[in-house]
């Protein structure tokens, strides 16, 4: 008989590019003000990936910090989920770029692609195979070179983005401690508001999708923007319910750092306290499938997850899609 | 119901204005309303009045009036 495990999360890491972009620079690439930006986004600066960095090279440093917290080896890991919408290249997967460059030697490798819901897609995944015994030791990376693929003359879209890596180190642990509850969503019907329309098999690179900016972002801001406030509250409560808890039983949440006013809307239809919601987007922007591990990693860093703390990891994003991980530090 | 009353109500709260502001003939970006508040607002009316207000309409609203107007109309 084999003792019931939970999928518990050992070490954190995180990896941010040097170079910052604030809202001064962009006032000089577009038009737009700090002001309008601070107001209706919350971020204040992100960070840029140089034009020499791809994404396995930021997720490499952010795997090795995580493997370091956990204090295992990488010829330890049994398997490794990177989740991304701006990979080195179609293929091979970033995930297996990684794991050579880490010396991973014994672990399967393979990306996911369910843009900023990417990490929590990923932890879930990840949370099944530690529970069934298949894999012990598990890295889940979210990882983006945003900028790269923003239209830099389009100031709906360049102001929110930025580039970024999380990493977590998952393994068993005593089934009252690590995650207690996941729930993945999807809504492929809202899949065109918001998207990279060309560089695929529908409408493959030509001077035609070059000419006409296909290969940037393009994005529908206010559906998304209820379609998250909405995702945010009723996951949440879901979730909760599930547990048999209640939402004033979160120590921390920490939701998908798309917008500021998306999360203070939801904070307070949810009627948690700052204190109780995760943001740093003033300081990264949008880094989608980075956003939630970057903010774990700052979280459990800063000393905001302790022993014992109730933690609900959040994301929504492009596809659609959703998800909650509910878990027990 | 008294709509105007409700959605009087439902400005103040939202916008954190004080209720003498709120005048059918007050337009939103007086009430230093941006359009992700705007985009709110319609969201707590939406559950308030239990229908679905299309981003073509949201577009058209310009005042408290026009607000008044459409869910006099619709609800």
């Amino acid at each position: 008989m084999h003792e019931r495990v939970s999928a518990g999360i050992i070490g954190t890491g995180s990896y941010l590019p040097d170079q910052v972009l604030n809202n001064y620079d962009l006032e000089k690439l577009v038009e737009t003000s700090n002001q309008w930006i601070c107001s209706r986004t919350g971020i204040q600066e992100r960070r840029i990936a140089d034009e020499d960095v791809s994404a396995s090279d930021l997720a490499v440093r952010a795997a090795e910090a995580a493997l370091e917290a956990s204090g295992l080896s990488a010829g330890q890991l049994d398997l490794i989920i990177v989740a991304t919408i701006t990979p080195d290249m179609f293929f091979p997967s970033t995930a297996c770029i990684v794991q050579d460059r880490i010396g991973a030697k014994n672990a399967v490798a393979f990306d996911i692609s369910a843009a900023c819901t990417g990490f929590v897609y990923g932890l879930t995944m990840a949370e099944q195979f530690v529970k069934l015994g298949t894999y012990r030791h598990i890295l889940v990376i979210g990882v983006e070179v945003l900028s790269k693929f923003v239209d830099w003359s389009d100031r709906n879209t360049c102001i929110l983005f930025g580039d970024g890596a999380g990493a977590a180190v998952l393994g068993p642990v005593t089934s009252q401690k690590g995650i207690q509850f996941s729930r993945l969503g999807s809504d492929g019907s809202g899949g065109d508001l918001l998207k990279i329309p060309a560089g695929g098999s529908k409408i493959p690179s030509s001077q035609y999708s070059l000419d006409n900016g296909l290969h940037f972002i393009k994005m529908s801001g206010k559906d998304i923007f209820k379609f998250a406030v909405k995702v945010m509250e009723h996951s949440t409560c879901d979730a909760m319910e599930a547990c048999g808890l209640k939402v004033s039983d979160i120590d921390l949440l920490i939701p998908h750092q798309a917008n500021l006013r998306i999360i203070n809307s939801a904070a307070k239809r949810l009627k948690l306290p700052p204190e109780k919601v995760w943001v740093n987007i003033h300081r990264y922007g949008n880094i989608s499938a980075a956003s939630i591990p970057v903010a774990l990693d700052e979280a459990v860093t800063l000393g905001k997850i302790r022993e014992g703390s109730l933690v609900v990891l959040l994301g929504f994003g492009a596809g659609l899609t959703w998800g909650v991980n509910v878990i027990r530090w | 119901m008294d709509i105007f009353a409700k959605v009087k109500e439902m400005i103040v709260e939202q916008l954190g204005v004080e209720e003498e502001e709120v005048k059918k003939e007050t337009a939103f970006k007086d009430l230093n309303a941006d359009s992700l508040d705007i985009v709110e607002l319609v969201m707590a009316m939406e559950e308030e009045f239990d229908l679905e207000i299309s981003d073509e309409q949201v577009e058209k609203i310009k005042t408290v009036g026009d607000v008044i107007q459409y869910l006099e109309a619709n609800v």
